[in-house]
């Protein structure tokens, strides 16, 4: 029984002490939470093919601090963003807002997708004039006529 | 038809070929032609404070380095020349470094800034919109920063953009 107890014991500390280790995590979710999605929306400076939430760089590690703070603070998704962009510019921001500088960026795929559009038009327009020259004959005409009977036929 | 098809290609492999020779490192920063972020700073190595404020009326730079920096080092030598030619001064940010490892490498290296301040935690650095050390400032009389180098400064930069920059900046 006395056995028993100890191993009980230690088997509850061991659990207490797992479960210390994981306390930082959840140190605060509902900030964390804000920053994983703000962090998603912005762009490592280091990787840059990686969002500041995904990287482990050092920068991202500091980036992300200062954007905790900042919720802490109260500011706002918005005001967090300019931030960043005050500092790194639009670069940061996955969906940069339209301006000058990234007209073409957001209009691009849209002007490719009418240049394709118009591509396609002309050829159907050019096979079209093409193969309007083709009359039928009256010979062929009565062919198809016939064939076209037969088909009745066997459908009934 | 087929000539406007040839064009396009034509087009579409000259914008790829532009693109591949720009750099995607070098991201235009938004700092230039805004005042300097202000922040009080202890030296290296003393306790002497400095801001950005005390160097009104002059046109100076500020050098993003440490000493865990590998590129610092290639640059290292271009900065001893410009220190010694004693054209503007030169202050160095200490980036996220070692008060220790930071002396050491001043000794044996050389020091060509008037000064270093210490951001040991990087704070001052995301102010600036550092990303990639080493980075170069260059600042005006007013305060404003008007160039932002990313990567070493090389002899080229130097004399092809710095120099001249801060001449004009004087005038």
């Amino acid at each position: 029984m006395m056995r028993m107890a100890v191993a009980l014991a230690a088997l509850l500390m061991a659990i207490s002490g797992a479960a210390r280790e994981a306390a930082p995590l959840a140190e605060d979710p509902q900030v964390e939470a804000r920053l994983n999605v703000i962090a998603d929306e912005l762009r490592c400076l280091v990787c840059q093919n990686e969002s500041l939430m995904a990287s482990r760089a050092d920068l991202a590690m500091d980036l992300k601090r200062q954007v905790r703070e900042q919720i802490r603070a109260g500011k706002s998704d918005d005001q967090i963003r300019d931030y960043m962009v005050q500092r790194y510019g639009d670069f940061v921001l996955y969906r940069p807002p339209l301006k000058g500088s990234t007209w073409l960026l957001w209009l691009g795929p849209f002007l490719l997708l009418a240049a394709g559009c118009a591509i396609v038009w002309i050829f159907v327009r050019r096979r079209r004039a093409a193969q309007g020259a083709v009359t039928l004959s009256a010979d062929d005409e009565a062919r198809a006529e016939a064939l076209l009977a037969r088909g009745d036929d066997r459908s009934r | 038809m087929r000539i406007a098809l040839i064009a396009g290609f034509l087009a579409l492999v000259v914008l790829l070929a532009v693109g591949l020779t720009r750099n995607p490192r070098e991201v235009p920063s938004p700092l230039v032609g805004k005042p300097a972020p202000a922040f009080e700073l202890p030296r290296l190595g003393s306790d002497v404070r400095f801001s950005p404020a005390e160097m009104r009326g002059k046109v100076w730079l500020l050098n993003v380095w440490a000493s865990w920096c590998v590129t610092c080092r290639e640059e290292h030598p271009v900065l001893l020349d410009f220190a010694k030619t004693k054209r503007a001064p030169l202050v160095g940010l200490n980036y996220k470094d070692q008060r220790d490892d930071a002396l050491k490498w001043l000794h044996r290296l050389g020091d060509p800034y008037q000064f270093s301040v210490v951001d040991a935690d990087g704070r001052i650095g995301i102010d600036y919109g550092v990303y990639g050390v080493p980075e170069t400032y260059v600042i005006d009389r007013a305060g404003v920063i008007r160039f932002k180098q990313i990567g070493p400064v090389t002899p080229e930069l130097l004399q092809g953009k710095i120099l001249p920059l801060i001449a004009e900046l004087e005038r």
